[in-house]
């Protein structure tokens, strides 16, 4: 039932999670933040079994944070993508694979431009202009191929995901209770609301 | 379904007179879903060679960056490029090494050797090595591209006329089959340069226009 979503925009990435922890039947908590920062300008979102996804998004986050103490510079989106995506790929064949769905959204401070990955706990990295995972996938991608331009604004990217949102809201069965809005550019990271 | 159809997706290759050509659809999906439409599958090795690896796309990519590295080392240490059937015997050692617990991937290479011969090798997903000297496919819409090149392909075509045989066979199977589809691409390897084309297939008229 989790919901994530990245849209890039001209010179930034929008990132939305939903905020509900649940399990089986019961929902925990309200304000759950399943998102976490690599660094200046990267930010991970994470789904799936809640143990492998705080394990796994703070050892990746940890590593980057490694590589940066060593080498002295930023590791840049793809950078963080690709070695996020081995990790996957070699947990796949392992004796307990992670169960980890992720977007990797960031702003290449080198190129100035912004990057969105989406990768599934087999280890598959696509690059895209906008990802969602989840059930939410279904029914916000049409709005995205519809709506999105890779010249948009972050006025209408935000215009974008409340449209997203609405349309969770009239026909999902499950009623996610809040989202939880990041934006990424050449500034860094910073929450907003919607 | 087995999981060498969970993302689709599929390729072929054809051989002509002195020029091979390989092709791929651009989808990757997971089952219904399509995820993405600009997902590569075809990797160049060398000027004259080049590997298609349709099939789980987690080991599409395992496979690319790790076939990247041998061929790089290969490279090194040799200080020469590496030849088509060299290439394939790399690829199907590498793929029984993991025997009991396979890569989910039919590789397909093709390309010219140094004399400029060309070469199509296909394998199934532990590396058992076909050599034909028509054509190989592989992949989601592997059946609908038999018959097709099966019925299109002819010995000897030129450049040109091969690459509108195997345009046609991979668009005809292409657009029945809702695994794979959403544009393709198709390299045309001659002696001296390799053209790149890329293709539409039926798609969603505005989403063509946004691409």
């Amino acid at each position: 039932m989790e919901f994530l979503l990245g849209i890039t925009g001209k010179d930034f990435v929008l990132t939305v999670s939903d905020t509900a922890a649940i399990r089986s039947i019961v929902v925990f908590k309200n304000n759950d933040d399943k998102s976490l920062d690599l660094n200046k300008h990267v930010v991970m979102l994470y789904s799936g079994n809640p143990g492998d996804t705080t394990h796994f998004a703070e050892y990746i986050q940890r590593n980057v944070k490694l590589y940066e103490i060593k080498n002295g510079i930023e590791l840049t989106p793809k950078a963080t993508a690709t070695f996020t995506r081995r990790e996957l790929a070699t947990s796949l064949r392992s004796r307990k694979p992670y169960n980890v769905n992720l977007l990797i959204a960031g702003y290449d401070v080198t190129t100035s431009l912004p990057h969105l990955y989406w990768i599934d706990y087999l280890g598959t990295n696509a690059t895209l202009p906008y990802a969602a995972h989840g059930y939410g996938a279904y029914y916000t991608l049409s709005i995205l191929d519809k709506y999105h331009r890779p010249d948009i604004s972050l006025d209408e990217a935000k215009a974008i995901v409340k449209k997203c949102i609405e349309e969770l809201k009239t026909r999902f069965l499950f009623n996610l209770s809040g989202f939880k809005v990041k934006v990424t550019d050449k500034d860094g990271i910073r929450e907003i609301e919607i | 379904m087995s999981i060498t159809q969970y993302n689709g997706g599929t390729i072929l290759a054809m051989a002509g007179k002195n020029c091979v050509v390989i092709g791929s659809d651009k989808r990757l999906g997971v089952q219904n879903l399509t995820v993405s439409t600009e997902f590569q599958k075809i990797f160049p090795v060398t000027e004259k060679c080049y590997i298609g690896l349709p099939g789980l796309a987690s080991d599409v990519q395992t496979l690319s960056e790790l076939f990247r590295l041998k061929v790089n080392m290969y490279k090194l240490r040799e200080e020469r490029e590496i030849e088509p059937l060299t290439l394939a015997n790399m690829i199907s050692s590498t793929l029984y090494g993991r025997r009991f617990g396979p890569y989910f991937c039919e590789p397909i290479v093709a390309g010219l050797d140094k004399n400029n011969k060309p070469h199509i090798y296909g394998m199934d997903l532990i590396g058992c090595l076909n050599f034909p000297d028509d054509f190989t496919v592989a992949g989601c819409a592997e059946e609908a591209l038999f018959g097709m090149c099966e019925s299109l392909w002819e010995p000897d075509l030129e450049p040109d006329d091969l690459f509108e045989t195997a345009s046609q066979a991979l668009l005809s199977a292409a657009d029945r089959n809702s695994m794979v589809g959403w544009g393709a691409v198709i390299h045309t390897i001659t002696p001296d340069r390799v053209i790149t084309r890329t293709l539409k297939t039926r798609m969603v008229i505005y989403y063509i226009s946004y691409i």
